[in-house]
């Protein structure tokens, strides 16, 4: 048997049935994730750490005391601070931090018993949609177009963690969304992908990106992993106090079940001039599936979709340009001398931050600063209200929506790369979603002419991940996606 | 909104970054196409419309005043560049 | 009082709001649970979110909030029930995060007032713009090393109140007078110490000068002055300054200016040519602060009973003057004395010996009433001597005297000494007997008209009963003696 090709529903069953042992699982992640390295999705590989867990595991499994996640090798977005763990945001501003803290999500990974395979790469600060911009390189998509070697993007930020579990390096992995940075490296890569809501799960412990928009969530091969991964990442955190004081119900429960009945919205301003073929009609299957499925398609407006990404590339650059503020050169992290404190910071910060960052903090500082603000930033605030506002109103006539998670597929490593405005149009159908603080999923449907696979996106109500998760289980049993990419080292 | 390379310097400073000078040109133009791109906002009427600040909708949680952090001095300055006596240390400051 | 200050060109007005920003008492800080203490090792009250560590976030502390909001009811402010936190963001070594976490558009306090009591008796009324709550930084120590400052943030991160007065203060005297009445209020409600030298209470001074009624002038701000008296001074310095300089054709310049304690003038901050530009903004890792009118209600109820109520029940309630009732009541502590000396004793006799002698003796001593040698209750006794006639009011200052280096009780001093006021009409006849005796001469002038030398007899026989004759019987019999 394989290991590396189970999900971590079937890899749960194996443990707890005594088929094999957590460290014989640990050690084919461990091979898997050597044998992936030629795609720099891992930053850090932390082994040891992996197989302390695993022996852990097993004691537990003798006594039969098994925790919900116990035994899974998890690969971690190196946005989470892991205690002890080199931790830096693909960034070299943070080069050689080590926090002396765990990040609220992942310590409840462990505590559930879940085991860290190590730190996945990512695009730097979580601020792109390629994993090109790390300090450390760019990260491999694992899948190749049908006929052609060269290296694709994963998609990003979280695109080592994509690349990771789409290669089998990784049973499941953490992501943080932004704007997209879990659903369209999932896209790219084949795998599934849950932004749950603004709240659900804490940002205590995960570098910053933009305060308002971040939001951590699971990266799996199925929708049920996905399931049981936030049912463990989620809950209500005191650290953090945009944490939502909610109950977490059972999500794996909610796989599996009829959607019968369900109102399911196609928002017609998705239909985008220039949309290549293939995604509208992987978007018609995807319509057709939850018909046969015995929900109602109904069409929606989402009238300011095309404005939602102006609207996020005012207000995630304005945060992120105070959210990075910290990184001086004083506490931690890196500092590149000067003569003075301010010569001092604007060397670190000059040679410290790569140029999609420097971008960014330059145009969120422009847009908060003395006499533009009301015209920036206000502004993109009062239209993101005018956002939620169409999302609240649609659902007023349907209970989730169905909508292509990205414009195309994965692209070549080089492509888009010069125009930063063609590389933001990845995140079209994303970014609407964290405006709004809803959760979205990202369901491989398809795969495109070239073979590269497709993904679908089930956008819900607040905290109603529920039925994101029923809606999606229903089109990954129509979409029967059983491609694999060409280097899966773990099947190898 | 084109930005002209002297608005790049004074918001790099402002950022606190350095911007080598044979850079500011390309950066202008950078930015000023991004900027220019977002000005399609300028399009909507949002008279009336209150600014989102949280997507959250529910009252912060407040904490009961006690002393339960602090410390751990050690832990503070593990990751600092340059430290004496338990001080964080930087370039003099000259007031 | 007229207030005004005379220039070459005639007389000026000056206009002068103040911003205070006062420390609040709390066991922790404003966003983490690290310790406010005073005065420990560098850096060992600093948690990860003080230090503004990767992925860290504030979390507002519940008690800081109530202390804001106690502070605006007791400067009879309006209390908003929706307000926000911002960032201001801004680099400085001590303050971790770019940013301070302040509030600017929507304050938790909006417009209040407090009333000056004036040396004359009268009152005048100041407005409050607002109060919020921010961060302090921590602290920078320049002077420790020739090429490096070193850094400790133990301070980063307490709360703070700012508190900001409309430009109604037209003197330096009434800026010290709005500092000591803050003072007051702040120390009656509990919310901070105030302690100006301690750097608890730490005053920015805004300073215009104009011609009466005339439109505003360009104003200066006078950072971080840190005593009462300062303050005045460096108000007084600053309108003579800016007058100077437009009497000499010149115009004065918007900066920020640093007071010289030791020299008592005024300079300019080398400031830079870019001028601030913070980028305020609502703070994403925080939710707007709301609360309930119930609970702001609740909180009003708990106040204790602040300086201008306790002023008026004085008035009231023990007859006592304006300027009497004001200077018990500027201290919660001098009016609690106070009252347990007036308490069944009469309030006039007790309002002086608390304000002339025993503030008076304080004073002397440097000490507050806190660290008084007399306790209420034996100044209490001291005035029922008084007023069964035991001591007369030159014995029972001598008695005094003797209570303040001693710390003794009145009435063993009394005892000790033999110190009883002689009431005894025989005794003080004779003496008076005796005292005319030897100043015939004296009694022919008097008895000729020249009555101003009463007092003069008075004196004398006092001095032959060692001054425990009563004075009032004294006065009596040597009038009946030398009418004669
Ligand atoms: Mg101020
Ligand atoms: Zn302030």
């Amino acid at each position: 048997m394989n290991l590396t090709s189970l999900t971590i529903g079937r890899a749960r069953d194996g443990l707890r049935r005594k088929a094999f042992k957590a460290r014989e699982l640990a050690e084919a992640y461990i091979k898997a994730m050597a044998a992936a390295r030629p795609l720099n999705a891992y930053l850090v590989e932390t082994p040891d750490r992996a197989l302390e867990a695993a022996a852990q595991t097993d004691a537990r499994l003798q006594k039969g005391e098994a925790l919900p996640l116990d035994g899974v090798p998890v690969a971690v977005k190196d946005l989470f601070c892991t205690e002890g763990v080199e931790t830096t945001a693909a960034s070299k501003i943070l080069g050689g931090f080590v926090p002396p803290y765990e990040s609220t999500v992942t310590a409840n990974l462990w505590r559930n018993g879940a085991l860290m395979l190590g730190k996945t790469n990512l695009d730097e600060f979580a601020m792109g949609s390629a994993t090109i911009t790390g300090a450390r390189g760019p990260t491999e998509n694992p899948w190749r177009r049908r006929g052609d070697n060269r290296p694709l993007v994963p998609g990003g930020s979280s695109g080592g963690s994509a690349a990771a579990v789409a290669a089998r390096a990784a049973l499941a992995a953490t992501g943080t969304d932004t704007g997209g940075s879990i659903r369209q490296p999932a896209s790219f890569c084949g795998i599934v992908g849950l932004k749950p809501t603004y709240g659900r799960c804490s940002r205590w412990g995960i570098i910053a990106f933009a305060s308002s928009l971040d939001q951590a969530g699971p990266m799996t091969r199925d929708v049920r992993d996905a399931a049981i991964m936030l049912q463990a990442m989620a809950g209500h955190d005191p650290r953090d106090s945009t944490s939502a004081p909610v109950p977490v119900p059972d999500f794996e429960k909610a796989v599996g079940q009829s959607i019968k009945g369900l109102r399911i919205g196609i928002p017609k301003e998705y239909r985008l001039d220039g949309m290549p073929k293939e995604i509208e009609v992987l978007w018609q299957r995807g319509i057709d599936w939850i018909k046969a499925a015995g929900a109602t398609p109904v069409e929606i407006s989402l009238k300011l979709t095309r404005y939602a990404l102006a609207t996020y590339y005012i207000i995630a650059p304005a945060e992120a340009s105070s959210n990075l503020a910290r990184y001086d050169g004083v506490r931690f992290g890196l500092r590149v001398p000067g003569e003075t404190l301010d010569a001092m910071y604007e060397n670190t910060r000059g040679q410290g931050f790569g140029a999609e960052v420097r971008r960014r903090v330059l145009i969120g500082t422009y847009v908060l600063s003395a006499g533009y603000y009301d015209a920036y930033y206000l502004k993109a605030q009062k239209i993101r209200t005018l956002i939620a506002r169409d999302f609240a109103e649609a659902y007023r006539n349907c209970d989730a929506i169905l909508t292509p998670t990205a414009p195309s597929a994965a692209f070549a490593i080089g492509e888009k790369m010069d125009d930063p405005i063609a590389m933001y149009l990845n995140d079209v159908f994303t970014v609407p979603v964290n405006l709004a603080g809803l959760p979205g999923i990202s369901v491989p449907a398809g795969l495109s002419q070239d073979g590269l696979p497709l993904g679908l996106q089930v956008i819900g109500k607040a905290f109603d991940e529920e039925t994101v998760l029923r809606v999606a289980a229903v089109l990954e049993d129509a979409a029967k996606f059983d491609a694999t990419p060409a280097l899966a080292t773990g099947l190898a | 909104m084109a930005l002209d390379k002297a608005t790049v310097a004074r918001i790099a400073a402002l950022a606190r970054i350095k911007v080598p000078e044979a850079e500011l040109d390309a950066l202008a133009g950078e930015l000023s196409k991004i900027l220019t791109w977002v000005e399609q906002l300028n399009e909507i009427d949002v008279t009336g419309v209150e600014p989102m600040t949280a997507v959250a909708h529910a009252r912060p949680p407040l904490r009961a005043d006690g002393v339960t952090d602090g410390g751990i001095r050690d832990k503070i300055l593990a990751n600092a560049p340059e430290t004496t006596n338990g001080f964080f240390v930087v370039p003099k400051v000259v007031e | 009082m007229s207030g005004l200050i005379k220039g070459r060109t005639g007389e000026w007005e000056v206009v002068i709001g103040l911003e205070v920003h006062a420390q609040v008492i709390s066991r922790a800080k404003l966003f983490s649970g690290a310790a406010t203490d005073f005065g420990a090792e560098p850096n060992t009250q600093v948690s990860f979110v003080d230090a503004a560590f990767p992925g860290m976030l504030p979390v507002i502390n519940r008690f800081c909030v109530e202390q804001a909001v106690k502070t605006g009811l007791g400067l009879d402010a309006e209390i908003h029930l929706s307000s926000v936190f911002d960032r201001k963001n801004y680099f400085y070594a001590d303050l971790p995060a770019g940013y301070q976490i302040s509030q600017f558009s929507r304050p938790v306090v909006g417009k209040g007032k407090i009333v000056l009591d004036l040396s004359d008796g009268t009152t005048r009324e100041i407005g409050i713009t607002r109060v919020h709550l921010e961060q302090d930084a921590g602290k920078s120590l320049h002077d420790q090393h020739p090429t490096k400052t070193y850094v400790d943030l133990n301070r980063a991160g307490v709360a703070l109140m700012e508190i900001v007065s409309e430009p109604d203060l037209r003197t330096a005297k009434e800026a010290g007078a709005y500092l000591r009445k803050l003072r007051a209020i702040l120390r009656y409600l509990g919310t901070c110490d105030a302690n100006m030298e301690e750097g608890n209470l730490r005053c920015d001074c805004n300073v215009s000068v104009r011609k009466p009624g005339g439109k505003l002038g360009t104003r200066c701000e006078i950072k971080n002055v840190n005593s009462v008296r300062f303050v005045m001074q460096a108000i007084e310095h600053e309108a003579r300054r800016q007058i100077e300089v437009i009497e000499d054709g010149g115009a004065v310049k918007q900066e920020t200016r640093l007071f010289d304690s030791g020299k008592g003038v005024t300079r300019s901050m080398r400031t830079k040519e870019e001028s601030h530009d913070y980028r305020y903004f609502p703070d994403p890792d925080l939710l707007p602060l709301t609360f309930d009118a119930d609970w702001v209600e609740g909180l009003k109820t708990s106040l204790p009973e602040l300086p201008d109520v306790k002023k008026a029940r004085f008035m009231r309630d023990y007859k006592l003057s304006a300027y009497d009732a004001g200077l018990l009541v500027a201290e919660r502590e001098n009016a609690e004395y106070f009252e347990a000396v007036a308490k069944g004793r009469d309030p006039k006799l007790a309002s002086n010996w608390v304000t002339v002698e025993l503030f008076g003796a304080l004073n002397k001593l440097g000490k507050g009433i806190a660290d008084s040698p007399i306790d209420p209750k034996n100044l209490g006794e001291l005035i029922d001597l008084i007023a069964d006639s035991t001591l007369s009011g030159r014995l029972a200052k001598d008695v005094f005297a003797e209570m303040i280096t001693s710390g003794k009780r009145a009435r063993v001093i009394v005892d000790e000494k033999g110190l009883r006021q002689v009431t005894d009409t025989g005794a003080i006849e004779a003496a008076i007997d005796m005292v005319l005796a030897k100043e015939p001469a004296k009694v022919a002038e008097y008895r000729a008209g020249k009555e101003k030398l009463l007092a003069f007899f008075v004196g004398q026989v006092m001095k032959a009963t060692q001054g425990k004759a009563n004075p009032a019987l004294v006065n009596e019999l040597l009038k009946k003696k030398l009418a004669g």
